[in-house]
């Protein structure tokens, strides 16, 4: 099989709040033997922030970060679910609108820059399994996750809207029944765990602004997943992560009832299962300990 | 003529009528179904076939009156528009078939939609405009201006939406997307007179646009594609472009995005949190930020990570800003 080789669009969080997200992309893709070459010029996406301030510099920003990824002739990996939606968000309107494509093309122009629409962008969740393979994952498994019940928490922003599942994956998956991230699970040797909330927000967009609201999505989130008999855990987004690990506390709070499970990353438990080491998988940067390994 | 395909399907229905039942069951109906059938022609052959009782509310249809909306699986759909194969293809052949919401039932799918109705009134969902009493001639809409609504103007009322959002869920006073959409769907007429009383309106703390989650749900949801999320992001770079935006967390979350990105090309998250909340309001925050530190999760200012070519990045935020605060 020819190398799978991406431009890895790393986010912010990957460099800040969730150090631990950075170690295990790298670990995983080294046992899985994929070169990732890290777009160390690329900026924040705005985090669907940005864009109720400024949507034209929000696009612009984007349309940047994917001409560099087109540079390099590659497909762009994010693992972030949030920089995914934008950026992908920013190639569909672009690759929709010509007037819109000139209007920021003129923009990028002034650094010498172009956005193309060459490049594919997909997340590394979908690149494991569309482009490496769930079967040739599976037959790589050193440490099976036998004895756990592994509660997947999908993320918003992977699964919608789905006209981007639908341009970006080769086996798009339907928002009101995900399946990718049980079929992770379970290549991993996992149980995956089915419950209502694993394809509901997570709160964390609305933290600042409407705590109450934000704290209540993680409650339920959380209480979903232990109500479920889940041990643990797993989603492919860092925001998604920092809220159900870090503010569990707001949460409980919130809707009455103590909740608390720990969380891993989507590459974290490929890992384990791979036979990476904790510590090459960050595991020590938990709130909530990961007390099982 | 195609041949009819046919399968068997399991239907579990929700039932409860709030004069006679202290709780809410389930009725549970094996039927064949074919590929021509949408969900309407089961509730009709449910309720003539087996269970005379069974109460849905329905009218055109045609996907057009909006009243036949209820939950398949915790889908919100409109019941004449749905076909059975293509909820087979996402479900599978056991059903749930539910209503909207199961807090606001008045019997078995038939809801109580007062809150959606009021919320509408709230955001003044007309033109507001002097009507010149006589006229001499017509108020001509030209193409380019009818586009800036974006088909807004699509909304049939079903509350797919607005029962699947889960901040109307938890927080009553939000306005939700239904009434967002139709707030800019009159906002971005150009023989309306009333915007800025409606930009007002949905920017207040609780109610307003910023207490949006972003979950794209009702974008998904649906039926008519009117992609309610795209006008609430309209609705906030309204609201930022007549000057109204008050100085809150949340528009200085939404404004402290480009400050970051100045300064650093990347976001730096402690300092976001900071400038949103203020001085004071960040030490709410402290507990938790403890705990991250401890754990290896705070950047300290002076090691902030910076993205390369920062000064590309800087040349483009000062050419490409549209946007004042």
């Amino acid at each position: 099989m020819k190398e799978l080789k991406y431009a890895l669009f790393t986010g912010c969080t990957a460099k800040e709040s969730t150090p631990e997200q950075m170690m295990s992309t790298l670990a995983v893709a080294k046992k899985l033997g994929i070169e990732l070459v890290e777009l160390t010029e690329a900026s924040c996406c705005g985090a669907s922030h940005l864009q109720d301030y400024d949507d034209f510099l929000s696009l612009v920003l984007n349309a940047r970060n994917i001409a560099y990824a087109e540079k390099h002739g590659l497909t762009m990996v994010t693992i972030c679910n949030t920089c995914q939606l934008n950026t992908a968000m920013t190639k569909h309107r672009l690759d929709h609108n010509a007037e819109l494509k000139a209007k920021v093309n003129a923009k990028l122009g002034e650094v010498g820059l172009e956005y193309k629409g060459t490049s594919q962008i997909t997340h590394f969740l979908y690149a494991i399994i569309d482009d490496f393979g769930l079967d040739k994952i599976k037959e790589m498994v050193v440490k099976p996750l036998s004895q756990f019940n592994i509660a997947p928490f999908y993320g918003c922003h992977n699964i919608r809207p789905s006209e981007l599942q639908n341009e970006t994956h080769k086996n798009p998956e339907n928002a009101y029944k995900p399946t990718s991230l049980d079929d992770l699970i379970i290549a991993c040797g996992g149980a995956s765990v089915d419950y209502v909330e694993k394809n509901k927000c997570c709160g964390f967009h609305a933290e600042l602004q409407a705590p109450h609201t934000a704290a209540v999505l993680t409650g339920n989130a959380v209480a979903g997943a232990m109500d479920a008999n889940a041990d643990w855990m797993v989603t492919p987004c860092p925001l998604c992560h920092l809220k159900l690990d870090t503010q569990t506390h707001h949460a409980s709070i919130a809707i009455g009832r103590e909740v608390s499970l720990p969380v891993l990353h989507m590459q974290q438990m490929v890992g384990l299962a791979l036979g990476c080491t904790p510590s090459e998988l960050g595991l020590k940067h938990h709130v909530t300990p990961v007390n099982f390994i | 003529m195609d041949a009819l395909q046919s399968q068997s399907v399991t239907f579990k229905v929700f039932r409860f009528n709030e004069e006679t039942d202290y709780l809410p069951y389930y009725n549970t109906y094996t039927l064949n179904v074919t590929h021509e059938e949408v969900v309407l022609d089961i509730l009709n052959r449910i309720k003539w076939d087996h269970d005379g009782s069974l109460s849905y509310r329905r009218s055109c249809r045609h996907g057009i009156c909006g009243i036949c909306s209820i939950k398949i699986n915790g889908k919100a759909i409109l019941a004449c528009k749905s076909r059975l194969f293509d909820l087979i293809d996402i479900f599978g052949t056991d059903l749930v078939i539910e209503p909207l919401s199961t807090k606001r039932v008045i019997k078995d799918l038939i809801i109580d939609k007062k809150d959606f109705w009021e919320k509408h009134a709230h955001v003044d969902p007309y033109l507001v405009s002097e009507i010149d009493e006589k006229p001499t001639a017509e108020h001509t809409v030209f193409p380019h201006q009818l586009e800036q609504l974006m088909e807004a103007d699509y909304c049939i009322q079903c509350g797919a939406c607005h029962y699947s959002c889960p901040a109307v869920e938890i927080n009553e006073l939000y306005i939700g997307p239904a009434a967002f959409a139709a707030a800019y769907r009159f906002t971005a007429d150009v023989r309306d007179e009333g915007g800025m009383d409606r930009l007002h309106t949905v920017n207040q703390e609780a109610q307003g646009v910023w207490d949006c989650v972003k979950c794209m749900e009702c974008a998904e949801v649906c039926p008519k594609e009117v992609n309610p999320i795209e006008k609430i992001t309209k609705l906030h770079n309204m609201i930022f472009e007549h000057g109204i935006a008050k100085n809150n967390v949340a528009t200085r979350h939404a404004v402290g995005f480009a400050h970051s990105i100045t300064k650093h090309g990347l976001l730096d998250e402690g300092e976001l949190v900071r400038y949103s909340e203020g001085n004071f309001g960040v030490l709410k925050h402290v507990p938790v930020a403890m705990k991250m530190f401890s754990k290896g999760k705070i950047v300290l200012p002076w090691n902030m990570p910076k993205a390369d070519k920062l000064d590309e990045i800087r040349k483009l935020v000062k050419s490409s800003s549209t946007a004042k605060f």
